[in-house]
């Protein structure tokens, strides 16, 4: 078995969402994770291109799946997709060339065509899965140096980690995310919204409807007492984090909450530098003692 | 912290005027039996993930579920009766379908397994065929950006893509979100070289074998 890690493109980790891969390597370093990037990865096909061409859209999903095949040394190879919209494109590829034999015998062609082949043994997997799945829990309480100490944490799916395709948590109620909390020494917060639309790219198009999706997030994370919110999506957190002056603007009654990527709570416990982390990257600044100094002093 | 209620939410007034008026249009229209395309629900039910929409309940999970059927004209219940109907000039030139922003909570929820998120990418893809596309949102145009530099290259650049999608429809809006973007810039979260595949011939070989289908 071996990892392949796909960084993914759009909405993502040599742009937007650097600071997530950054601090997911540094985590998987940690936790001693083997693994190796998928080499010439191409765009997922995200869910912009499949609104044009959808036959075209799984061709370039298939080539990656095909890659990964081609480039695995032991065993069946999986795909480490951190970003959720190419954790779900990839996996709707994989399940819609196997259901439909409209789709899969023309892009078994194409591919063929290009001198690749895709047999279906490839997995598609994220990476809170594989820590807690596969790593499991245990292990990462274990690393834990620097605990939580209570702090108040919102989990924040979205909606492309958790349905319709993927299997490891539940659609309308996961728990993945808050049972790593508690792990890590926090205090997962119960809110209603976890799995609710973040308004993706409609933040850059129709700014009213997104700015509107994203106040309902932060509001309700904050009416049920989180210090911190944490997601696992790249563009969930530009959306959340970086239209957050705009949004208190707009509606106001927003109090500036940091918008963290898990993998950068978990290395924060694991006591690895800010630096690594890329905290630095943060529109928010987040700073452990003084939220628990104004929560203390709330108290 | 106070919860302020839907009322407070302020919307870009720009938006909300294109909006009624089309709403306005639309719901003042009667229609004719003869004027309605009795083929379309064929059409759309023969495109892959769309094959269920004959189970259709009207129970109306998907449009309670919806987090965008408040600024939909017709929410995704009404979309799948009116696509059955043969409403096909209304189905495919209204906002409904690019304003369904695919977070899936509707295909999860279904009770009778409609890939309604399936429904409505043909239901783009369709009118874009049939040149019936809202030309005044910024949606489609985004989605077209998007499709072409990835075509091209393989990989996309989210500034570039979003940049010239401003300036082909609103121009004013690069000035308001430059400092955004220099502020992304800065913290090193914005790339202004595009990225490329090595292998581009292969890539370009597959989806032209793969061919424009659906």
């Amino acid at each position: 078995m071996s990892y392949l890690y796909y960084p993914g493109c759009c909405c993502s980790m040599k742009a937007t969402g650097k600071a997530y891969e950054e601090s997911l390597q540094a985590v998987f370093n940690e936790l001693n994770v083997a693994r190796e990037e998928l080499k010439d990865w191409n765009c997922c096909g995200a869910t912009m291109y499949m609104a044009i061409d959808e036959m075209q859209a799984f061709g370039m999903a298939s080539r990656n799946l095909a890659l990964a095949e081609k480039q695995a040394t032991d065993g069946d190879p999986q795909i480490v997709a951190p970003c959720s919209a190419c954790y779900l494109v990839m996996n709707k590829t994989k399940k819609y060339m196997d259901e439909y034999p409209d789709i899969g015998k023309p892009i078994n062609a194409a591919l063929k065509d290009a001198g690749l082949e895709f047999k279906g043994t490839t997995k598609v997997r994220h990476p809170l899965d594989i820590i807690v799945n596969d790593i499991g829990l245990d292990k990462v309480r274990a690393l834990v140096k620097k605990p939580l100490d209570g702090l108040r944490v919102a989990s924040y799916y979205g909606c492309l980690m958790v349905r319709p395709y993927s299997e490891f948590d539940d659609a309308s109620h996961p728990t993945t995310m808050d049972n790593l909390v508690e792990a890590l020494g926090g205090e997962p917060v119960n809110w209603p919204l976890k799995t609710r639309c973040c308004g993706g790219s409609m933040t850059g198009t129709v700014e009213g409807v997104g700015l509107r999706l994203s106040y309902l997030l932060l509001n309700e994370a904050q009416r049920r007492g989180a210090d911190v919110m944490i997601t696992a999506c790249p563009f969930c957190q530009t959306n959340l984090e970086c239209f957050q002056k705009r949004i208190d603007r707009s509606v106001g009654g927003i109090t500036q909450m940091p918008i963290l990527f898990f993998t950068q709570l978990m290395g924060s416990a694991f006591g690895i530098s800010d630096r690594k982390l890329g905290f630095h990257r943060l529109f928010v600044p987040f700073n452990r003692d003084k939220i628990r100094h104004h929560a203390e002093a709330a108290k | 912290m106070v919860w302020k209620g839907w009322s407070n939410i302020k919307y870009s007034d720009k938006f909300d005027s294109v909006f009624t008026a089309k709403m306005w249009k639309g719901w003042k229209k009667a229609k004719f039996e003869e004027e309605l395309d009795p083929n379309f629900a064929e059409k759309i039910a023969q495109m892959p993930g769309c094959d269920r929409i004959y189970n259709c309940i009207q129970c109306g999970t998907c449009s309670g579920t919806c987090p965008m059927s408040v600024y939909m004209e017709y929410a995704p219940r009404k979309i799948i009766g009116m696509i059955r109907a043969g409403f096909k000039g209304e189905v495919l030139s209204s906002y409904t379908t690019w304003l369904c922003a695919s977070c899936y909570s509707c295909t999860a929820r279904c009770p009778k397994g409609i890939k309604i998120t399936d429904v409505m990418y043909a239901l783009k893809r369709f009118a874009i065929k049939e040149k019936m596309a809202p030309s005044k949102l910024p949606i489609p145009v985004l989605a077209n950006e998007f499709f072409e530099t990835v075509q091209k290259y393989g990989r996309n650049n989210e500034g570039m893509v979003v940049m010239k999608m401003y300036f082909k429809t609103n121009p004013t809006l690069p000035i308001r979100n430059l400092i955004m973007g220099i502020k992304l810039f800065i913290r090193g979260r914005m790339d202004v070289i595009q990225d490329k595949i090595v292998n581009r011939a292969q890539l370009h070989k597959i989806l032209k074998s793969v061919g424009s289908g659906h």
